[in-house]
């Protein structure tokens, strides 16, 4: 068996005790809290047949309204998300929290992706530059860097809502797509399926709905990549081939290309490290914007005390990260053969 | 009677701040300041209703006031509070759990270190807000269930970086020669390895209190952290939302940038602790 055979397969068995462990601790945080959850969410006057069925609703007792230990509920638990069963609101008629979580996750990841795009091209070129040039710009990246990296997300998009939106009047300030213009579901992706089914009024008003959230995402995220850029430029500098090409007279736009082409294995590597970030900017960004992606939601059923919900849309992200961490890794054992086991 | 120890460490290592750190320990002291001297600061009772409702920046009102008619400059000032002891608070706790943690992972290795290091790596893996959230909501509001869910996320890092510290000086020959003298692994573990991971604690602090001040900030936004009308910025960036597309832009602006002078200060600190740390290594 090849090695990466080997890597492959040791870190597919690894993600396994991960989602295992992140879901248990979810469990257990949910859980062993103190307070009763069903008083918490009803109140104390509510009645006992409402308090009896949220009670049975959480798992935490069974039909006959007997407690269930708390082992038991952790293993029905765990069973019913080895069957994809992520549990039913406790509002809203009870809809799956499966069903609820996959309405909302493709404007997640198109904000996502607006944002990652922004982060990329923003954060290389200001680090190319300041690695380039060296001296002062090289100084005032670093800044730049460590400032991004401390910007709270609501607030850089309140003050672009302030700037664009109210006293501009040039962008909306907030919201996906103007009503009623929402393009047919091919992916979820309103900016790809205006494109697809060639509503170009679609297309517009989601692109000017996606520039302030994007652009605020961007901005935080980009300071990683400028960092990276910088760093990695400033070191291939002052490598030999670069002086040699410089000593055999090749312009320097042309030397750029070169230069890029080797500071991208770093910066990639860079890429798949930020996506938990980009979740985490995304739950901030969309509940600035009220853009009804996974953090609008989650934010939304934290305020309803919508436990299964929550602690559903929980799990989730936590598979989700470590099915990309895993992807992530394969990807890099590919790509860079002295990544193995 | 002699002692043998190793170099006394101070528990504060001596750091030498460049241009930039100066200016966020700058930025940083000022909010202490704010903290310690608000009742001084202060013309009005933060959580009380003192003025007319959406009043601008005025000469009354530095800062303005907000729907209820509370006074901004006051609840910003009392704000810091608020925000620095959650931040110190669950600092301390994440320290007191990951490092004792680390130290003992490291040192003793096998079976322990394996389950321990596994279990902080998945939660080192969990994005750390959703994590905080997680805990926050269950938890409920109030200082100190703030604090342990922030806390919480970042016990891992302490974790690690002492952990891995630990493992290259147990190897070192002083440890060694403590062992050969007969010192039990209490007293090597306190007097001869702690000491020395002193300096990575400082790293993993200054690096990581930025992060805790933003997570500290979005709890707050989310109305998870303590309950109202105590003055937290995070929360009074919420409250005043709504009203920005009205144009009331001093309820938004004022908490935020007091936010951001606030993680910037601890960036820019950490950013100078660090590079100091590297390039003393490098000289060593």
């Amino acid at each position: 068996m090849t090695s990466l055979k080997v890597f492959v397969i040791a870190r597919l068995l690894l993600v396994i005790p991960t989602i295992l462990l992140l879901v248990s601790l979810v469990f257990f945080i949910m859980r062993v809290m103190p307070g009763d959850p069903v008083i918490a969410i009803v109140g104390m006057k509510a009645p006992p047949e409402r308090i009896l069925e949220l009670r049975k609703a959480l798992g935490l007792v069974d039909e006959s309204g007997n407690p269930i230990p708390l082992p038991i509920q952790y293993f029905n638990y765990l069973a019913n998300l080895f069957r994809g069963d992520f549990g039913r609101s406790l509002i809203w008629g009870k809809r799956p929290v499966l069903v609820e979580i996959m309405e909302h996750l493709p404007a997640t990841i198109e904000l996502a992706m607006a944002g990652f795009l922004v982060s990329i091209i923003l954060g290389v070129t200001l680090g190319t530059i300041g690695g380039w040039k060296g001296g002062k710009m090289s100084s005032a990246v670093k800044i730049y860097s460590a400032i991004t990296y401390a910007l709270f997300i609501p607030w850089i998009g309140m003050m672009l809502q302030l700037l664009f939106a109210v006293w501009l009047k040039v962008l909306p300030v907030g919201g996906r797509i103007d009503p009623g213009l929402e393009p047919p579901m091919i992916t979820g992706l309103y900016l790809l399926d205006s494109i697809l089914t060639g509503r170009w009024d679609s297309f517009v008003s989601a692109l000017r709905h996606i520039i302030l959230p994007s652009l605020t995402l961007g901005l935080v995220i980009s300071g990683v990549f400028s960092r990276v850029a910088r760093t990695s430029v400033e070191e291939i500098m002052r490598q030999d081939f670069v002086i040699a090409a410089r000593a055999r007279g090749i312009p320097e736009h042309r030397l750029v290309v070169h230069i890029l082409r080797n500071a991208f294995i770093p910066i990639m590597t860079m890429m798949g490290l930020q996506l938990a970030l980009l979740m985490t900017g995304a739950i901030l960004t969309e509940t600035t914007f009220s853009w009804p992606g996974m953090g609008t939601f989650l934010f939304e059923r934290i305020e309803y005390r919508d436990y299964t919900t929550v602690q559903g849309t929980v799990v989730f992200f936590a598979i989700i990260i470590s099915v990309i961490n895993l992807v992530v890794d394969i990807l890099y054992a590919y790509i860079d053969p002295r990544i193995r086991y | 009677m002699y002692t043998f120890r190793p170099i006394l460490v101070k528990l504060v290592p001596k750091v030498r701040l460049s241009i930039l750190g100066w200016a966020g320990a700058g930025m940083v002291a000022l909010t202490v300041f704010l903290a310690i001297f608000a009742p001084l600061l202060t013309p009005y009772d933060p959580t009380k209703a003192v003025g007319p409702s959406l009043q601008p920046p005025c000469w009354e009102y530095p800062l303005g006031t907000n729907k209820i008619g509370q006074d901004m400059w006051s609840r910003i000032v009392y704000g810091a509070r608020t925000i620095l002891i959650v931040v110190l608070l669950s600092t301390v706790i994440s320290m007191l759990i990951g490092v004792p943690l680390g130290l003992i992972s490291g040192y003793a290795g096998g079976l322990l270190d394996r389950i321990l290091s596994m279990i902080m790596d998945a939660i080192y893996a969990f994005p750390s807000l959703i994590l905080a959230i997680a805990m926050a909501a269950a938890l409920g509001p109030g200082i100190l269930n703030t604090a342990i869910s922030i806390a919480i996320v970042y016990v891992p890092t302490y974790f690690r970086m002492v952990r891995g510290q630990t493992l290259s000086i147990k190897e070192q020959l002083y440890v060694e020669a403590a062992r050969a003298i007969g010192a039990n692994h209490t007293t090597i573990l306190i007097s001869y390895i702690f000491p020395n991971v002193i300096s990575i604690i400082t790293v993993v602090f200054t690096l990581s209190v930025a992060d805790v001040v933003l997570t500290e900030a979005a709890l707050s936004f989310f109305g998870l952290s303590v309950p109202a009308p105590t003055p937290d910025w995070g929360f009074d960036l919420k409250a005043g939302h709504p009203y920005l597309l009205s144009g009331y832009w001093w309820l938004v602006t004022f908490p935020g940038l007091m936010i951001m002078i606030l993680a910037v200060g601890f960036t820019f600190i950490g950013e100078s602790v660090a590079e100091y740390f590297q390039a003393r290594e490098v000289r060593t």
